[in-house]
C-alpha cells in the first residue's frame, strides 16, 4: 500500500485547492437561455442504472404519435419494423404499416408511385420537404422527433415540460401573432398550438387518457425512439461492468503477490 | 552492420525468424528485460492506457467508416443508420465517441505527471517535445472527428474554429478557404476533414512510435526524479510492470465501460442530435469539454488575433517548457514551493475550463482573464525563477536508498532488507 498512501499524500495534499476554485466559480449561476420555466422532474421507468422502457405506455405514446404528433412531425430515421422494440408483433406491425401510403418507386412509365408501406418502410413524413413543412405552418418546420429527447437539455422532462406546459399569458405579457404561450419553452411563444388535451386520444387498452398521461406515454415513446439500444445497452453494461470490477481484483491481487519480495 | 542476429530463442521457428530479423530480440530487450525505475507509482500508468486507448480508437474507427456517408446530405443519416441497423453499431460507435474524451483525461493526466516529476527535463527533452506534437495531433483529430457525425454544433463549431485562422493578416483567409475547400463550411470541407480524421492517428502511431523509442534511449523518469544509480534501482519491465500497467488497464476500461453503456451522451451537446443547419446558429457554440481551456483563452483577450496568438500560444510555449524551468531538481516532491504551484496552475486550467462553458460575461471575462495570465505567468515567470530562489529538500542517494535504508540512516545491503519479509 506504501506506494499507493504516497501518491494519495504526496501527489493530492495540495489538490484541496482545486474543489475550492471550482467551488467558487460554481457559485455564480450559470448563463444559460434566457427565461426557462423550471424543469419538471417526472418519474420515468427508463432512467436509472437499470431501468427498462414501461411498453404498455410505450405502445399508448406511439398510439398519441401516430394519431396526433404524426399529423406534423416527421420521424424519419424509424422504420416500422423498428416498433418490435416497443413490443408490437410482426403481424401488428404488418398491420399498421399496410394502412399507410407511401411513395414506392417508379411505375413502368417511370412515373413515381405510391403504395402500401412495408415493415422496411421508414416512417411516414407528413411533408414532402422542409419548404412544404415550413409554408404549411406559418413560417416554423416542425422538428423531426426521431431524436427530440437527446436534441434538448433535459430531455423527457423538457419535451414532457413543453407538452403540458402551454397556459394563459400572464397578464401584461404579449403573445406574437401565430404564438402560442408556453411556460417551458424558452421565451414563452411557441409556434405549436397546444396539442394535447385532456381526452385528446382514446386509447386502446382503455387507460384514462388525461393531458398527464399522454404526455408522458409520448415522452416515453419518443425516448425509446431516441435511443432504442437503451435496454440492452445497459444489461449488456451491468455483465461488462462486473467483469472488468472483478478483473481488475483478480489483475491487481496477481500484483501484489508478484510484487511481495520488491521493495519499493 | 550487416550480418545475421545470433539469437538466444530456444523454439527453432522464432530463432530461425529472430536470427534474420530481430524482433523477438528487441521486443525481449524493450519489453521483456527492459530496466525500469522500481519506484513507479499509478500515474506512470498513463503511458500505457494511451496506448490502449488509440488502439480502440483506431479499430472503433475502422468499423464506423465502413459505414459512414462523408457527405453532407447523408452523413447524420449514416451516423443515426450505424447507430439503429448497424449490428452493434450503436456499441462501435459510442465506444468510439466517448473513447475520445477518455483519450484526453488520460493524455492529460499523463502530461500532469510529467509536469509533476520534472519528467521534461534534460536528458528527457525531446521525449517530451515529441510528447507536445502527439497532444498537438490528438487535438487536431478530435476536431475533425467531430465533425464528421454533421450535427449543429458539428457544423458551428467547425464554423467557429476553422475561422480563427482568418485572424492571421495576409495568408489568414487564403488559410481558410484551404480548409474548407472553399467559401464557407460545405460538403468539400467534410470530405476532406474525414480524409484527414481517419489519415492522422497513423501519423499518430508515427510519433507515438518515435516518443517510446526515445523513453527507451533515456530511460523512464520516476516519482524521486533522480537517476537509477545501480540494478538495484530498476525491476524487468516484464512481468513486474506488466502486471502493474494491465490493473490500470482494467481500472481504465471498467470507468471507460461506465460511460459507453450507461452515460454514453452525458459528455455530449444535445444540439448535435440536431442535423446540421446553415441558417440557424445555436444560442450557445461551445466546444467539446477537453477544448473548453482554450476556448477560454481565446475568448478572454478581446483583440481576435491576439486571442488566437494566445491560445496556440499556450500549447506551442510547452515545447520550451524544458529550458523555461530552471530547477535542476525534477520532482516536486522535493521542491516546497513549486509543489504547490503547479497545484494552482492545474486550478487555473480548471478554472478557465469552466469558463470556457459559460458565456463570456460578467464574472467569466474577469476569472478567464485572471486565470490566461496565471497560465502564461507559471510559465514564463514562475518557472525561470523559482528555479533560481526555491531550495530544495536533500535528494535521496539513490532509488532504493529511502526503502532499503530508512530515513536518514546509511544504506544497507539489499538482501538484508529483503528477508524479513520473506516470512510473512
Amino acid at each position: 500500500m506504501r506506494p499507493l498512501r504516497s501518491l494519495l499524500a504526496g501527489v493530492f495534499a495540495p489538490a484541496l485547492l482545486v474543489p475550492v476554485l471550482l467551488a467558487m466559480s460554481f457559485l455564480a449561476t450559470p448563463a444559460v437561455a434566457q427565461e426557462e420555466g423550471p424543469l419538471p422532474h417526472e418519474y420515468w421507468s427508463f432512467e436509472n442504472l437499470f431501468g427498462t422502457f414501461d411498453l404498455a405506455a410505450a405502445q399508448r405514446g406511439f398510439q398519441v404519435y401516430a394519431n396526433v404528433c404524426s399529423n406534423c412531425h416527421s420521424m424519419q430515421y424509424l422504420h416500422y419494423r423498428d416498433l418490435v422494440g416497443i413490443g408490437l408483433t410482426e403481424d401488428q406491425i404488418k398491420g399498421i404499416a399496410a394502412g399507410i401510403t407511401v411513395p414506392s418507386g417508379l411505375d413502368d412509365q417511370g412515373n413515381p408511385k405510391d403504395g402500401p408501406a412495408t415493415p422496411a418502410s421508414q416512417f411516414k413524413s407528413p411533408f414532402p420537404n422542409e419548404a412544404a413543412a415550413r409554408a404549411a405552418n406559418n413560417g416554423a418546420a416542425p422538428p423531426d422527433l426521431s431524436l427530440i429527447v437527446n436534441a434538448r437539455e433535459g430531455g423527457p422532462n423538457y419535451v414532457y415540460g413543453i407538452l403540458t406546459g402551454f397556459a394563459q399569458a400572464p397578464a401584461g405579457f404579449k403573445v406574437g401573432e401565430g404564438l402560442y404561450y408556453n411556460k417551458m419553452f424558452p421565451g414563452h411563444q411557441i409556434h405549436m398550438p397546444q396539442p394535447l388535451q385532456d381526452g385528446t386520444v382514446t386509447y386502446t387498452d382503455g387507460t384514462n387518457s388525461d393531458l398527464d398521461q399522454e404526455a408522458h406515454d409520448v415522452v416515453t415513446f419518443l425516448s425509446w425512439a431516441a435511443n432504442p439500444e437503451l435496454v440492452e445497452r445497459k444489461q449488456i453494461g451491468v455483465r461488462v461492468v462486473l467483469f472488468l470490477v472483478f478483473m481488475t481484483g483478480i489483475t491487481y491481487a496477481v500484483k501484489r503477490k508478484l510484487w511481495s519480495d520488491v521493495h519499493h | 552492420m550487416a550480418g545475421l542476429n545470433k539469437s538466444d530463442f530456444a523454439n527453432p521457428v522464432i530463432n530461425w525468424i529472430d536470427t534474420r530479423l530481430p524482433i523477438f530480440t528487441m521486443m525481449q530487450k524493450e519489453y521483456g528485460v527492459f530496466p525500469t525505475p522500481k519506484n513507479f507509482n499509478y500515474l506512470w500508468n498513463f503511458g500505457a492506457l494511451a496506448m490502449v486507448n488509440l488502439l480502440i480508437m483506431i479499430v472503433t474507427g475502422i468499423f464506423l467508416a465502413m459505414n459512414y456517408q462523408p457527405n453532407t446530405e447523408l452523413a447524420f443519416g449514416s451516423v443515426q443508420h450505424i447507430m439503429r441497423d448497424v449490428n452493434y453499431g450503436w456499441l462501435i460507435r459510442y465506444v468510439h465517441q466517448n473513447g475520445a474524451s477518455m483519450f484526453f483525461i488520460v493524455t492529460y493526466i499523463h502530461i500532469f505527471r510529467g509536469l509533476y516529476y520534472g519528467s521534461y527535463k534534460a536528458p528527457r527533452e525531446l521525449l517530451w517535445m515529441l510528447g507536445v506534437v502527439i497532444l498537438l495531433l490528438m487535438m487536431a483529430t478530435a476536431f475533425m472527428g467531430y465533425v464528421l457525425p454533421w450535427g449543429q454544433m458539428s457544423y458551428w463549431g467547425a464554423t467557429v474554429i476553422t475561422n480563427l485562422f482568418s485572424a492571421f493578416p495576409v495568408v489568414g483567409p487564403k488559410i481558410v478557404t484551404l480548409l474548407w475547400g472553399g467559401f464557407s463550411v460545405d460538403n468539400p470541407t467534410l470530405n476532406r476533414f474525414f480524409a484527414l480524421h481517419y489519415l492522422l492517428p497513423f501519423v499518430l502511431v508515427g510519433v507515438i512510435f518515435l516518443h517510446v523509442a526515445a523513453l527507451h534511449i533515456t530511460g523512464s523518469n520516476n516519482p524521486l526524479g533522480i537517476d537509477v544509480k545501480s540494478p538495484q534501482d530498476t525491476l524487468p519491465f516484464h512481468p513486474y510492470y506488466t502486471v502493474k500497467d494491465s490493473v490500470g488497464v482494467c481500472a481504465f476500461l471498467a470507468i471507460f465501460a461506465v460511460f459507453v453503456f450507461f452515460f454514453p451522451n452525458v459528455l455530449g451537446d444535445p444540439n448535435n442530435f440536431i442535423p446540421a443547419n446553415p441558417l440557424q446558429t445555436p444560442a450557445d457554440i461551445v466546444p467539446e469539454w477537453y477544448f473548453l481551456p482554450y476556448y477560454a483563452i481565446l475568448r478572454s483577450v478581446p483583440d481576435k488575433l491576439l486571442g488566437v496568438c494566445m491560445m496556440f500560444g499556450s500549447l506551442l510555449m510547452l515545447f520550451v517548457l524544458p529550458w523555461l524551468d530552471t530547477s535542476r531538481v525534477r520532482s516536486a516532491r522535493f521542491r516546497p514551493v513549486f509543489r504547490w504551484l503547479i497545484w494552482v496552475w492545474v486550478a487555473a486550467v480548471i478554472a478557465l475550463g469552466v469558463c470556457g462553458a459559460h458565456k463570456p460575461i460578467g464574472i467569466w471575462v474577469i476569472l478567464s482573464r485572471v486565470c490566461t495570465i496565471y497560465y502564461y505567468l507559471h510559465f514564463l515567470v514562475i518557472l525561470p525563477i523559482l528555479g533560481k530562489l526555491e531550495r530544495p529538500l536533500p535528494l535521496p542517494e539513490s532509488i532504493s536508498q529511502p526503502v532499503l535504508g530508512g530515513r536518514g540512516g546509511g544504506p544497507l545491503p539489499g538482501g538484508a532488507a529483503a528477508k524479513p519479509m520473506e516470512k510473512a
